[in-house]
């Protein structure tokens, strides 16, 4: 057991697993000698040489259809698109290829690929280093979207994902990689140290994809989220004084829709929050799906708080970012109704 | 300002249309047997003039010359032959099924038989092939049952894709035969990745993927191009100039101003342009390209020069865009009546063993017709198989939404 970053947790799980498996190899943008820009990759190329953990140039959709041939081969690429913001040219790849191809070759091939994206806002980083993009691959048959919210359950999704025979795209909250940001921005930077989350076995574990875990335990209202959101619900929750139970859904597809009812059905309130942009986010499939298998235990509207729908500014980013205040108050709004 | 003229925008466009008659002055194939041919071992760099020559070896007399002759034993010719034959045969019988309504969609590889006959033979039988849709003769030479290809193209009872694709789009990992994708190129850059991972194994394998000159400019082209090039991956990479993508001809992918093979010289890479209509000429410059990635020495890229003799999918009619005489004179004739020509004049063939074997082969994909016609369309299967042929395969387990959407299917 160690006290670990969430950088370092993934490192961790990367590290476990190029030792344990040696058809899994790590690769994309500056990850080899240079460790990653975000330092998830440090140190891997020295320990288990330039064959298990190389650069790439830069060419997103290159770097996963390589992933998919190498997956076809048999390996079990993880590879790190450096920014989420990235990703666009290789979703032809990732949609059409590695999302289908054991279904259009009815299980002859696989892809077994990891991909690593930094997600997010919270940085600073103008509209082309901050988005979610999470709703454009939960839409795809075929894919796995993982989004983790602390350094215990990053490194055991990231092992699961690794090992899982299924695509799996691994958003990286990268506001939370050095600490628990609770969208309290002005106050003093928070570390992971101390946090109980930070403590991880240095050795080989794993959460569950398709698992969700309750954040915080709370009677007055479900609120389902994920990512760097999931600290923010709890600032929310703890600013308001709502008991509201926090769920942190870990793994968006497939979802754990149990773990969802039971919390609504017992709350009877709903709040979604993320910071994707709101029209067509994932909360939009969260509140149907509310409605869907809740309806007659609901006591008041479903409540959504997003990211608004615009690009993300670089200027403005506390107005962007859903911080504490617009979800306590959603949290009100779901109460008195 | 006022001396500059107006700007005008080049918009390509092919000489001659529909009633015009076909225009050939570009091609101007150089005779056979001109061209040396170089030590696998070469730099790249040594060689840029193959990039724009084309290399042949059958000549008009269907004799062959040159120092890329292969010197193939006649049995290897006579295997590519009844490749290419039994590709044909399966084409136009499957063609005549579209168009009797039985089947939703086809395409041939019509005068392009030689290019996935040759190569199959010069490629070891577990080197990995990323084709596209006009490469089937890589699964017929490499011992794929025609009735799984006729299973497959009729989505019936058993069908090995489970009715999950579009006809013609086969997979099949024991024959070495990647799951052919309807979006064009993407295969290109995933073979680069396999070649990757043979080579990062210590294997000996090699893979081999296709694309179409149109596809060429897809960003997954020049990933292709760029990852084989730094890696030096153990990868052939074949450009299929038919001249035509639907209706657009080569020129608007770029073909009008330089070759489809040069564009391997930026990348550092050695081209190799070939006469694909000639089976001798693709064996050899295969063979090539092959010694040159097994000797961990990296990628060739080949231009096959040829032409799409028929229209792009039974969806499509080149009568509407291109002379109708075009097919006919295309100036380097068709693949499989120069390598019967070549045969026989070896004394290796002759017109009745010809007419046996096509009459074998057409029987053989009646044969594959029947059977089938025989296993009946899987959409009127049992609800239980559907259910799985639809739901299943989306992922390693089905998860609950899934069984649930199965679940509603059922229940109507």
């Amino acid at each position: 057991m160690a006290s670990m970053t969430m950088v370092q947790a993934l490192n961790s799980a990367m590290d476990v697993m190029l030792g344990r498996d040696s058809d899994v190899l790590v690769f994309g943008e500056d990850v080899g000698y240079f460790g990653g820009v975000f330092r998830a990759t440090e140190g891997l190329q020295k320990k288990y040489g330039v064959t298990r953990c190389f650069d790439t140039p830069i060419g997103e959709a290159g770097i996963v259809a390589v992933a998919v041939g190498m997956g076809a081969y048999g390996l079990r690429p993880v590879v790190e698109i450096q920014f989420a913001d990235y990703i666009y040219p290789a979703y032809d790849q990732i949609v059409s290829e590695a999302a289908r191809l054991r279904y259009r070759s009815a299980g002859d091939f696989i892809a077994p690929l990891t991909i690593r994206a930094p997600y997010g806002g919270g940085i600073f980083g103008g509209q082309t280093h901050s988005q979610s993009p999470e709703a454009l691959f939960t839409h795809v048959a075929g894919l796995v979207t993982v989004i983790p919210s602390n350094p215990f359950d990053a490194k055991g999704l990231l092992i699961s994902a690794i090992e899982s025979d299924d695509p799996v795209i691994f958003l990286e909250p990268k506001r939370l990689y050095n600490g628990p940001f609770d969208g309290h921005h002005e106050r003093p930077v928070t570390s992971w140290a101390g946090h109980p989350a930070s403590e991880v076995p240095l050795e080989h574990y794993t959460v569950p994809l398709g698992s969700a875990a309750v954040a915080r335990p709370g009677a007055a209202v479900t609120v389902l989220t994920y990512g760097s959101m999931v600290h923010v619900a709890l600032a929310a929750a703890l600013d308001s004084g709502i008991d509201a139970e926090i769920i942190d859904l870990r793994t968006l597809v497939p979802l754990d829709i149990g773990t969802i009812t039971t919390s609504v059905e017992k709350t009877g309130r709903c709040v979604i929050v993320h910071e994707a942009t709101r029209t067509s986010g994932f909360g939009a499939e969260l509140s149907a799906l509310v409605q869907e298998h809740c309806f007659y235990h609901l006591e008041a509207p479903i409540e959504r708080v997003a990211g608004w729908d615009t690009p993300y500014p670089h200027a403005f980013e506390w107005d962007y970012f859903p911080g504490p205040a617009r979800v306590a108050a959603a949290l009100r709004r779901a109460m008195e109704a | 300002m006022a001396d500059s003229p107006r700007l005008s925008l080049h918009i390509p466009e092919p000489t001659r249309r529909p009633g015009e008659p076909p225009d050939f002055s570009a091609v101007r194939p150089p005779l056979a047997g001109g061209l040396d041919r170089p030590a696998v071992d070469v730099e790249a760099s040594a060689i840029r003039d193959l990039a724009y020559g084309l290399i042949r070896v059958l000549d008009d007399d269907g004799k062959a010359v040159g120092a890329w002759d292969p010197h193939l034993e006649p049995e290897t010719l006579r295997s590519g032959l009844r490749i290419m034959m039994t590709t044909r045969a399966l084409d136009d019988r499957m063609v005549r099924a579209q168009r009797q309504g039985k089947i939703t969609f086809y395409a041939k590889s019509a005068g392009e038989e030689a290019i996935a006959a040759g190569q199959a033979l010069a490629l070891r039988p577990d080197d990995m092939g990323f084709p596209t849709y006009r490469q089937q003769g890589l699964l017929i030479a490499r011992g794929y049952p025609v009735a799984a290809m006729a299973h497959q193209v009729y989505s019936d009872r058993s069908d090995p894709m489970q009715g999950r694709q579009l006809p013609c789009l086969y997979s099949s990992r024991a024959h070495g035969f990647f799951t052919i994708s309807g979006n064009l190129g993407t295969q290109f850059s995933q073979a680069v990745g396999w070649a990757m991972a043979s080579a990062l194994k210590g294997d000996d394998r090699i893979a081999a993927a296709w694309i179409g000159d149109g596809a060429t400019a897809e960003a997954d082209f020049y990933e292709a191009l760029t990852f084989a090039s730094i890696y030096r991956a153990p990868v052939i990479l074949n450009i299929v100039n038919n001249q035509w993508a639907i209706s657009s001809f080569q020129g608007l992918a770029g073909g009008e101003e330089t070759t489809f093979a040069a564009r391997a010289i930026g990348h550092g890479l050695p081209a190799l342009r070939v006469d694909g209509n000639d089976f001798l000429a693709v064996y050899a410059v295969t063979a090539w390209a092959v010694e040159r990635a097994r000797s961990n020495l990296g990628a060739t890229v080949i231009e096959h020069f040829t032409y799409r003799a028929e229209g792009h999918s039974t969806s499509d009619d080149p009568s509407r865009y291109r002379p109708a005489e075009e097919a006919k004179g295309w100036p380097l004739g068709d693949p499989i009546l120069r390598l019967k020509t070549h045969l026989i004049a070896l004394g290796e063939w002759s017109e009745e063993q010809h007419t046996a074997l096509a009459a074998e082969l057409d029987a053989l994909v009646r044969e594959a017709q029947r059977g089938a016609e025989a296993a009946g369309p899987l959409a009127q299967a049992d609800p239980t198989v559907k259910a799985q042929a639809m739901f299943g395969d989306v992922y390693a387990e089905t998860p609950w939404h899934l069984r649930e959407q199965a679940k509603a299917m059922g229940e109507g």
